[in-house]
């Protein structure tokens, strides 16, 4: 029995470790396509084709119509329906790709009748991919620059509240219990709707990213507290105050390091959070202004039903979107263990949440 | 006890007044206002104002929110702008829809997550575990928004459940309940696959932490059948994490029925609430706001008591 359960347990543990290094791979695939989207993109962001509207996406083939191998290749689209906006695929002539010219990595060789679009065109005729890619940048940079914010904020809540105590411990946990409890997403909402609809992209980027920040504080807050506070009462933090370490160096060098893990833990649970706010506050209307590209933008382009029936290409930012989370996800997967949680009791509730790796606010 | 009530009942009390205060100043001080809105850029300087004037809205923040205070205490919610109906029946109407959404969404999650939980906690190995475990790291990173557009997508595609709206124009009274089911089947399975998730991994930790137990051994010792004591003992022994989570879930199922409801066009709290913050309708913004903390303080309330009773330690 005992033997099979040590079995049991290596091959779960090699299997995590696994999950892990995929989740991994998928973080930093984004995050490369991202900062290196100039690059990669065939196409400015948005750059329109005028014939290709809702063009379905050209796939690179190797084999032409003889069978023979060839270096990779597109064929023109045909426009055959215009109501219905079919295209289908012109054989006769190919169109060979092109690598590194222009800056770009690759680019179909005649760019104005038949451009390289990955991922199709969409309703206004602009490519799919390129948009995905300067979309990301978008999206996660404001995810992240949001949870830094909220990292600054719930840091000093929290390390305020847990090395004073007392009635500002007793208010700072109030306020946040109180802002944990509310939908952070029509805090957003509200939030946001208080200033005009229409705002330039830089305007709403501050904007958004100062308004997560403050509904994601909370969550850091509360955990950095419960592990200031039971950090003071160690030996090496009374040693540090009898060499005469003064309040703020003590908190600044010694307790709040205590914290680190927790808040690993916890920005990669706000990250997933805040790209999807940002796509819902987009996706109806209350977020970036249209022409800018970010996946929430680009799911409002779809948001017709019929359209991204008949036009699944458009889903692609769902998928990215997916994606990134699912990999956020894996590198969280099972007992991450969060250091100083478990130790200063933090409550039920909250070991119940981070431990699964959920408690994200919207 | 009593007074652990009655500390969570003035909370949820606090809870109401302070989120539909916020949000009816939060609206008024919004940059223009219903009037400047649905007249358009061409009207005349007086007929705005004597719309302003109709409206309560040309009186000072302070003034018109003292007033708003003293008839929503006489039950008087005010009247929307955008519908020009009273906000009193606009919106436990669409409130109702979300609830029916919610609730539907939250029972099929817990069903779901509870016994998925157990069964993969339960065996270990296997291709019905590794199904489970697959199936929860997928949903867990779905949040709404993506799992009603791909089911929309889905549904959209085969054609065998509607899409939007909440009933089909052309029902007949008879078959309006069972028309509302088939129309729920996409949002509800939306907003419950994700919860699912995290239910089934929160089950499946909390069972295998139980089934180490030592009276999980000596009850299997003494001989009572496996099945038994995983659905009966270990099952019940291990509902305090689910039950802790159902409060922080009352949020989350709030924001994310309102993705939902604005994807599927169901008519809940969530798209009204959006259609007053865009018309900048005051007093249909502050009502929706007031349901919406209705809603999470009976949640919060309600799953605070159901842990304090699982839980005697959770009541300080």
């Amino acid at each position: 029995m005992g033997q099979v359960r040590h079995l049991g347990r290596r091959v779960v543990r090699r299997r995590t470790s696994h999950g892990r290094l995929f989740g991994l791979a998928l973080v930093v695939v984004a995050a490369l396509a991202a900062t290196a989207a100039p690059v990669i993109a065939p196409h400015a962001s948005n750059r329109q084709f005028p014939g290709l509207l809702n063009a379905p996406p050209t796939w690179p083939h190797i084999v032409d119509d003889r069978g023979a191998w060839r270096a990779p290749f597109i064929y023109r689209w045909r426009l055959v329906n215009q109501l219905e906006q079919r295209y289908d695929e012109d054989r006769s002539a190919s169109l060979p790709l092109i690598w590194f010219k222009g800056g770009t990595l690759v680019q179909s060789s005649d760019e104005v009748v038949a451009p390289l679009l990955l991922l199709g065109a969409d309703s206004f005729g602009r490519d799919v991919f390129s948009r995905l890619l300067f979309g990301a940048r978008i999206s996660l940079g404001l995810a992240i620059v949001a949870s830094l914010g909220a990292l600054l904020i719930g840091g000093a809540m929290g390390g305020a509240a847990g090395y004073v105590g007392g009635y500002l411990d007793d208010g700072l946990m109030r306020a946040s219990d109180f802002v944990m409890v509310l939908p952070a997403m029509y805090v957003a909402l509200a939030l946001r709707s208080v200033l005009p609809l229409v705002l330039t992209s830089a305007v709403v980027f501050t904007l958004l990213a100062s308004i997560f920040a403050v509904v994601g504080a909370p969550f850091i807050a509360r955990g950095v507290r419960a592990i200031v506070r039971s950090e003071r009462r160690l030996d090496y933090a009374s040693a540090a105050q009898a060499l005469g370490a003064s309040d703020l160096r003590l908190l600044l060098r010694h307790l709040l390091p205590a914290a680190r893990g927790f808040v690993a833990v916890e920005i990669t649970m706000l990250v997933p959070a805040f790209i999807v706010a940002e796509a819902t506050l987009s996706y109806v209307g209350l977020g970036f202004p249209d022409p800018v590209a970010s996946w929430g933008t680009m799911l409002h382009d779809a948001a017709n039903v019929t359209v991204f029936a008949d036009f699944p290409w458009l889903l692609s930012p769902a998928a990215a979107m997916f994606l990134v989370v699912l990999g956020l996800n894996l590198i969280l997967q099972d007992g991450t263990p969060i250091k100083g949680v478990a130790r200063s009791g933090a409550g039920v509730r909250d070991q119940a949440a981070s431990r699964l790796g959920y408690e994200r606010p919207m | 006890m009593t007074r652990y009530v009655a500390r969570r009942l003035a909370f949820a009390a606090f809870l109401v007044v302070a989120v539909s205060s916020g949000s009816f100043v939060l609206a008024r001080l919004a940059p223009g206002d219903f009037v400047a809105g649905s007249l358009g850029i061409n009207a005349r300087p007086e007929t705005i104002e004597r719309e302003r004037a109709r409206y309560g809205l040309d009186k000072p923040i302070a003034a018109q929110y003292r007033q708003w205070l003293a008839n929503v205490v006489r039950l008087d919610f005010g009247t929307s702008l955008l519908y020009d109906r009273p906000v009193r029946e606009l919106v436990p109407e669409r409130a109702a829809n979300t609830a029916i959404l919610a609730v539907t969404g939250l029972t099929l999650a817990t069903l779901a997550g509870l016994l998925l939980g157990s069964v993969s906690a339960t065996r270990r190995g296997g291709v019905l575990t590794g199904a489970i475990r697959a199936f929860s790291v997928v949903f867990l990173s779905l949040p709404p928004l993506l799992t009603s557009l791909f089911l929309v997508f889905l549904a959209a595609r085969t054609g065998w459940f509607p899409i939007s709206g909440i009933r089909s124009s052309s029902s007949s009274p008879a078959g309006s309940t069972l028309d509302l089911l088939h129309h729920l089947v996409v949002p509800a399975c939306a907003l419950a696959l994700p919860l699912a998730a995290l239910f089934e991994r929160l089950q499946s930790q909390a069972m295998r932490e139980v089934i180490g137990e030592r009276f999980v051994l000596a009850a299997s010792a003494r001989g009572v059948p496996w099945s038994r004591i995983v659905w009966r003992d270990a099952l019940k022994a291990a509902l305090r994490p689910v039950a802790a989570v159902y409060g922080l879930v009352v949020g989350t199922l709030l924001s994310g029925s309102f993705a939902v409801e604005v994807i599927t066009a169901w008519p809940g709290l969530g798209s009204l609430m959006l259609d007053a913050l865009r018309a900048r309708d005051v007093y249909l913004v502050a009502g929706c706001a007031g349901a919406g903390a209705v809603f999470l303080a009976v949640g919060t309330l309600v799953s605070d008591l159901a842990l304090a009773m699982v839980d005697p330690r959770a009541r300080e």
